[in-house]
């Protein structure tokens, strides 16, 4: 026993105030987010919703307003709010930083809040997934700067000798994310609303990409990561399956995504030195990122009965499967040839929500429905139907959107491609685009699907935050269901 | 690419990559029991009530693992990678890309040679060139004009025998070589909003439009004073200039009082990019055919 406190089942205060704050932002703004999202996918099916209230509900402003708000605000919420739950719990000992505590969830709200004003007022940077303009940037660089003494505090007053696998990644993506932030947006402002980056031309493109592949590497995954190493064993009430395979794939995965960036650049004006290394570090990254995939599953070896009662494990389990598959994909389509046929299709975008949607969404799903009902000092959720029911919910509705951006995207990039015989191109642009429409259709209904599972979720967490524990919705224990 | 540079990136390549090799088997057999206890194969730490065990790495994971270095060991011999060293295939995009391009002109450039004497009266009436024009003009064309030629906001109708810089042959051909840009300077400031006012009432009056007769007579003589310069006398254009035939009811920037006003005021720059350099003469010589077919049927 590393921790004679931990042995005598007793433990420190923790501060679960601000866990339970950014967990049940996590919710609402992952509707938030997803909403807009279905939106976009609904403006590709019936243009005329760019006009809802032009010129700030065209695609082009809110297409910005999702990412941001999906990844920073949902993902952002969850990260917050497992890690603080996590750090304390693993080390023993409360929240380091006192007022800093309470600074970094109105501080990150308050980012949140000024990126949905001024993204659709179309004030942006330009460059993706770093659209906020100078002062925002700012003021996320100082919430994150206390992000990080709070979390490292925290691991400094450990009181058990050893730090946990799930702080090393969470610690290294409070890290890399910081140094990240800040050198991609070294810009030069013209007026309070309006700035431009110090780099330029392929310098900028490289600049850009080696930040929007690690807010992948170490926002959507790294984090993730950390929360997949305590919740899914903690779920599942099972030992972590290696810890030499942790050891391994946490250094590789750090130290090999820093590298890939190139891979958003093939054939573009970055030189060929960059591409062809961007392209292998991806190969190499293949495996790093099966270790976590293979360290979460192999968890649950002596457990596998559980999922048939427990649809928050199988939220959890099958979120890992959906981080095998997009990390098999990602080193695949990283291959300067499958790239030239898979890049700005729509199989890209398809990828991408195999991991935001499969991946990132289902494992915070997951990790919510875990947490929820501690911090609200209840047993369980509410309704553990209802997890169910939005467990199939949003495994439906992924399955549609991924299969339609699967074939929408080999598609395009065929229909791209194919010359006629005197070499001028078989298809249109346009065309191609006609073609996609059904395609269009079928994932605006899975993305609607997927939105649908959340409103549950929310609807869920407020009969658990609000009803007494005397009164639960499902009469039967949940393990007699099966 | 300096030498410094070279040696950094080939450095710290090597570098990450022989930690990384180093981790990987440095923590392939090693177990780390804290206790003698043979059942119990878990390292010792808890966390939270979450243990760890020490099983070794999944075999076929460390395979793939070194396959993957094994890979990306074989490329970066062969191809560019490793700071300024070329790759022993001596492979770079750009050559690539040069020796497509050189496939595709031998392949194709007899295809389109094969008209380049006809001349371009004849070759609209041919419909095996025709549909090679099409397909042309779709791919290069297509997205400013239109798949069908019949133009948008800004960017003419191809198809409706009223031509800005001439509908000739060779005006046509000399349009896509070279480009135009149409100009119309700004009046805004010279006029004054009333005066500017005026002249666009004198303008619909030319198209036939409705207009307020005093209004379009004070605006007459600002016309002749200003505009007849460039779109002649009576309003009829000037294929020199690429100004517009403003009788004829047909409008690159709308036909709406509003619309006018705001041509008037604020002026309009249109751009046809040339077409020299990307697609060279035998293409554009079939490209000119088709555009002249378009208005052909047109009539
Ligand atoms: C220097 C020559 C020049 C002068 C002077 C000039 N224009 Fe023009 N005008 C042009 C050209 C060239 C265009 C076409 C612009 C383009 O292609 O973008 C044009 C376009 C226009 C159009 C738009 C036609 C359409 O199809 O939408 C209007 C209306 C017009 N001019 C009116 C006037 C009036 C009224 C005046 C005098 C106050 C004037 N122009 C003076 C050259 C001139
Ligand atoms: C980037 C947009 C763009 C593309 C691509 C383009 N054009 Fe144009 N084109 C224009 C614009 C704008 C004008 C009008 C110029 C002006 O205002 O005077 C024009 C004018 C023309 C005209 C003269 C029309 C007239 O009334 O005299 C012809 C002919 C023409 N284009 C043919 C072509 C052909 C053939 C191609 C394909 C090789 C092509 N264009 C590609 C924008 C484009
Ligand atoms: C209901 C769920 C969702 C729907 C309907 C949806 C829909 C969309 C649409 C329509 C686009 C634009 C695609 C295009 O430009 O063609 C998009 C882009 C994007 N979405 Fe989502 N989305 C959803 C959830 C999420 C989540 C949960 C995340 C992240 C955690 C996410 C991350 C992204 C990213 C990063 C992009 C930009 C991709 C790129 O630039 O290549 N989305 N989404
Ligand atoms: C080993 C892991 C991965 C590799 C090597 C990888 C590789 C790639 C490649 C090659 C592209 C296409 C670039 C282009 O053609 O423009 C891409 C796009 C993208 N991937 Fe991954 N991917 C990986 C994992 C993930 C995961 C887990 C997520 C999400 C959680 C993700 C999110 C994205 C996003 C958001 C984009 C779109 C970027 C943009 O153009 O806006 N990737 N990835």
């Amino acid at each position: 026993m590393s921790s004679s406190l931990a042995a005598r089942g007793d433990h420190p205060v923790y501060d679960y105030k601000v866990v339970r704050q950014f967990s049940v932002m996590t919710v609402v703004w992952g509707i938030v987010g997803m909403a807009v999202g279905v939106l976009i996918a609904a403006q590709l099916v019936w243009p005329g919703l760019n006009e809802i209230w032009a010129p700030y509900t065209g695609f082009g402003r809110l297409r910005p307003l999702h990412t941001n708000a999906v990844i920073f605000a949902f993902g952002g919420c969850a990260l917050f709010a497992t890690s603080y739950y996590v750090v304390q719990r693993t080390s023993q000992a409360p929240l380091f930083g006192g007022w800093l505590v309470p600074f970094t969830f109105w501080g990150w709200q308050a980012v949140i809040v000024l990126a949905a004003i001024t993204l659709p007022l179309g004030m942006t940077t330009t460059k993706e997934y770093a659209e906020l303009e100078w002062p925002i940037s700012m003021l996320l660089t100082v919430v994150w700067v206390a992000y990080g003494i709070v979390f490292f505090g925290t691991i400094a007053k450990r009181t058990v000798s050893h730090i946990y696998v799930a702080n090393w990644f969470y610690g290294a993506f409070i890290l890399t994310i910081g140094v990240l932030h800040v050198v991609n947006n070294v810009y030069i402002p013209v007026n309070l609303w309006k700035s431009y980056s110090v780099y330029s031309g392929t310098t900028d493109a490289m600049i850009q990409w080696w930040y929007g592949h690690n807010a992948v590497g170490f926002f959507l995954t790294a984090g993730f990561l950390g929360i997949m190493y305590y919740f899914v064993p903690k779920q599942a009430n099972r030992p972590v399956y290696s810890y030499q395979l942790s050891i391994v794939h946490f250094w590789a995965l750090i130290s090999v995504y820093v590298w890939a960036g190139a891979h958003h650049l093939h054939y573009s004006a970055l030189p060929d030195w960059a591409q062809s290394l961007g392209m292998v570090m991806s190969l190499i990254l293949l495996a790093p990122s099966w270790g976590g995939m293979i360290n979460g599953v192999m968890t649950l070896s002596g457990a596998w009965h559980k999922l048939r009662t427990d649809p928050t494990l199988r939220f959890l389990v099958v979120s890992l499967s959906f981080y095998g598959l997009s990390t098999f994909e990602g080193p695949m389509m990283s291959i300067k040839t499958v790239n030239a046929l898979s890049h700005n299709t729509d199989w890209t975008i398809g990828h991408v929500h195999a991991g935001a949607l499969g991946w990132v969404a289902m494992i915070t799903i997951g990790a919510m429905y875990h947490l929820l009902p501690i911090l609200f000092g209840r047993k369980q959720m509410y309704s553990v139907k209802w997890i169910n029911i939005h467990f199939w919910l949003s495994t439906v509705g992924i399955v549609l959107y991924i299969v339609a951006m699967w074939v929408n995207g080999i598609m395009q990039g065929l229909m791209w491609r194919a010359f006629n015989e005197d070499g001028t191109l078989t298809y249109s642009f346009v065309e191609s685009v006609q073609a996609s429409y059904p395609g269009y259709i079928v994932r605006f209904l899975g993305g609607a699907i997927f939105l649908l599972g959340m409103l549950l979720m929310a609807w869920n967490l407020w009969r658990t935050a609000t009803v007494p524990e005397s009164e639960p919705a499902d009469e039967v224990p949940v393990e007699a269901k099966a | 690419m300096s030498i410094f540079w070279s040696l950094w990136i080939i450095g710290l390549t090597s570098t990450n990559l022989a930690l990384l090799l180093w981790v990987l088997l440095a923590n392939r057999k090693v177990a780390v029991r804290d206790d003698q206890d043979p059942d119990n194969n878990t390292t010792g730490h808890v966390y939270d009530g979450i243990e760890e065990y020490d099983n070794p790495l999944p075999r076929w994971w460390f395979n793939l693992f070194i396959g993957t270095f094994i890979f990306a060991g074989i490329y970066l011999m062969l191809y560019p990678g490793m700071g300024a060293f070329p790759g022993l295939l001596g492979w770079t995009s750009e050559g690539e890309l040069r020796q497509h391009q050189a496939q595709a002109e031998e392949r194709y450039s007899d295809r389109f040679g094969v008209y380049a004497n006809t001349p371009i009266e004849e070759l609209a009436q041919d419909p095996q060139a025709m549909r090679m024009g099409l397909r042309l003009f779709a791919n290069n064309c297509a997205a400013c004009h239109g798949s069908d030629g019949g133009g948008a906001y800004g960017f003419p109708n191809l198809t409706d025998n009223d031509w800005l810089w001439g509908g000739s042959p060779e005006q046509i051909k000399k349009t896509i070589t070279d480009g135009r840009t149409g100009v119309m300077p700004a009046w805004g400031s010279a006029l004054g909003e009333s005066g500017v006012a005026d002249v666009a009432e004198h303008v619909l009056r030319l198209s036939g439009r409705d207009h307020d007769a005093a209004a379009a007579e004070r605006g007459a003589g600002f016309f002749a004073q200003y505009c007849a310069t460039c779109h002649g006398p009576q309003g009829k254009g000037n294929p020199m200039l690429g100004a517009p035939d403003l009788t004829n009811d047909i409008w690159l920037y709308g036909g709406e009082p509003r619309d006018i006003r705001q041509t008037v005021r604020e002026g309009r720059t249109g751009v046809m990019p040339a077409q020299r350099d990307l697609l060279r003469e035998d293409r554009i010589h079939l490209l000119a055919a088709y555009v002249y077919s378009l208005s052909l049927d047109g009539e």
